[in-house]
């Protein structure tokens, strides 16, 4: 198929982008979108010109480093996929296709379509974490015993990539979603409530402190998700804030 | 805590479930309008009377309206910030509702509806009372309040108003919910509140404005 793709080209964090059209054929249903843009590369590297630099690791969609604003939704039309997950079958015969880097001011851009997405590992960095003894005696994790409601809740919560998509679909730019499901999956098991309380405070702290939004509760997060990471977690979130300031 | 994003989502739930449960109460009385004027004049003459009500619960609501606005706003400001460079496409409409991506915009038109509500009832309320110092009189209220609906533009601007008031609530009743943490096995339940709620009472509010016009009291 024959495509016109709309691409944020930026040369640096410093400089002003602009949208730029390219022209695309010979592209199948089959390729991924992040190998539709590998065609697109390797023909702009064959005129000489400059290729379109995007965040791609592990093209199977578990690792949270592809990106990309596909028209207007992060991730593209199709849902509970990443970028490398989605295939051009999506697309038709003479679409044009708008792709653009995840907007936020905590994602700062640093050339064409990479941001800087370590606002979300700062949020992980400041509580997102268990202490354990690993100094011989460690108790095997198994030994204590969880009711199986709560341990299939927080693997859910534990499947957030860290795609940072909630934050790119919000219209506030909110990273609750991330945040909530970071905090969930301690929050739910009993190797997580000897720092709860602190860990939704530092966490929520960081959240706010890298500028990401506040949520107005649109569900937009949770729709682009490619990990189906569910609006529950956030409510979840709040009630730890909420008990762990009565705390104090 | 008011420092952080989920004390002030807090302070947002908060004050507008407040609103919410004031609306009913204003409805309540008001309907007595159309269906027993007596009842009608008696409560708003206790409601305009009582120091209870005039000096203790009148500020709260001023205060509630206030602050649920002004943080409304806040918020919004800092959403707008957060984004920082737009979307050259943005598809909102894909993944969530318009009700709940343009709550200031209904908030907007409601706040400039809560003034003009002011102007009709309550600073000629106040005036009646405290700068003219006129007797009491617990048989006026009723006739005020109909020749008000007399000309068509205010009953429209009232339909409007409510239009709007009932799109802020189908997002906002439910979604405070959340903001409080409650998302459980009641949430189908609450958001059937919200749909019934968020339409009734409008909807009653908005037949007390037609009603009204369509009956003047003529003398
Ligand atoms: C005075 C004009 C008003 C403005 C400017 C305004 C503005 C806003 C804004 C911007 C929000 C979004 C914040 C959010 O979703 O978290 C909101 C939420 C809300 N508003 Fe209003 N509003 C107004 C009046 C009202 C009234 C009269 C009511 C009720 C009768 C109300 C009830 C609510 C509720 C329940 C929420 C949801 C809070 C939450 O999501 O936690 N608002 N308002
Ligand atoms: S919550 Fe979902 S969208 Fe957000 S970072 Fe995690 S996987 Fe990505
Ligand atoms: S490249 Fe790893 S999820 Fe897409």
């Amino acid at each position: 198929m024959k495509l016109t793709l709309k691409i944020w080209r930026q040369k640096d964090a410093a400089s002003k982008g602009k949208m730029v059209d390219y022209p695309i054929s010979g592209v199948e249903g089959d390729m991924s979108f992040l190998e539709m843009l590998d065609v697109l590369n390797e023909q702009l590297i064959n005129k000489g010109e400059e290729p379109v630099e995007f965040d791609h690791d592990c093209r199977e969609g578990i690792c949270g480093t592809c990106s990309l604003q596909i028209n207007g939704e992060p991730h593209g039309p199709d849902r509970l996929v990443t970028t490398c997950q989605l295939h051009m079958r999506k697309f038709n015969d003479g679409d044009t296709i708008v792709i653009e880097p995840f907007r936020a001011t905590a994602f700062p851009v640093l050339k064409d379509l990479i941001v800087d997405r370590s606002a979300l590992d700062r949020i992980q960095q400041s509580g997102g974490y268990i202490s354990v003894n690993t100094s011989g005696n460690t108790v095997d994790a198994n030994a204590i015993p969880i009711n199986k409601h709560d341990a299939d809740e927080a693997m859910d919560a534990a499947t957030c990539i860290g795609c940072g998509a909630c934050v790119a679909a919000c219209k506030n730019a909110s990273a609750m979603l991330f945040t909530s499901a970071k905090v969930s999956q301690f929050a739910l098991l009993p190797q997580g409530q000897i720092e709860a309380t602190e860990r939704v405070q530092n966490m929520v702290r960081q959240m706010d402190l890298e500028g990401f939004g506040n949520c107005t509760n649109t569900g937009a997060c949770e729709v682009e998700c490619p990990k189906g990471i569910s609006l529950e977690n956030i409510a979840r979130m709040n009630r730890e804030y909420y008990s762990a300031s009565l705390k104090g | 805590m008011i420092k952080s994003s989920l004390a002030r989502k807090v302070v947002m739930a908060l004050s507008g479930l407040f609103l919410v449960f004031f609306l009913g109460q204003h409805f309540v009385i008001n309907i007595t309008s159309v269906i027993a004027p007596d009842t009608f004049n008696s409560w708003s003459h206790f409601m305009g009377y009582n120091p209870l009500v005039q000096y203790l619960l009148q500020p709260i609501l001023i205060a509630g309206v206030v602050v649920h606005f002004v943080m409304g706003f806040i918020l919004e400001l800092q959403n707008s910030k957060a984004r920082g460079v737009r979307y050259v496409k943005y598809k909102g409409d894909a993944n969530a509702s318009w009700v709940s991506r343009n709550m200031l915009i209904s908030g907007g038109v409601v706040l400039a509806f809560i003034a003009l509500h002011f102007y009709d009832f309550w600073l000629p309320e106040i005036a009646y009372k405290y700068i003219e110092s006129n007797p009491e009189d617990a048989t006026r209220y009723h006739a005020e309040t109909v020749h008000k609906f007399e000309p068509i533009w205010r009953m429209v601007l009232y339909i409007i108003a409510f239009v709007l008031l009932a799109l802020h609530l189908l997002h906002g009743f439910a979604s405070s919910f959340q903001t409080m943490g409650v998302n459980n096995k009641y949430t189908p339940t609450i958001k059937l509140v919200t749909k019934i709620y968020a339409i009734a009472i409008p909807l009653g509010f908005v037949f007390i404005a037609i009603y009204h016009h369509l009956n003047p009291i003529t003398h």
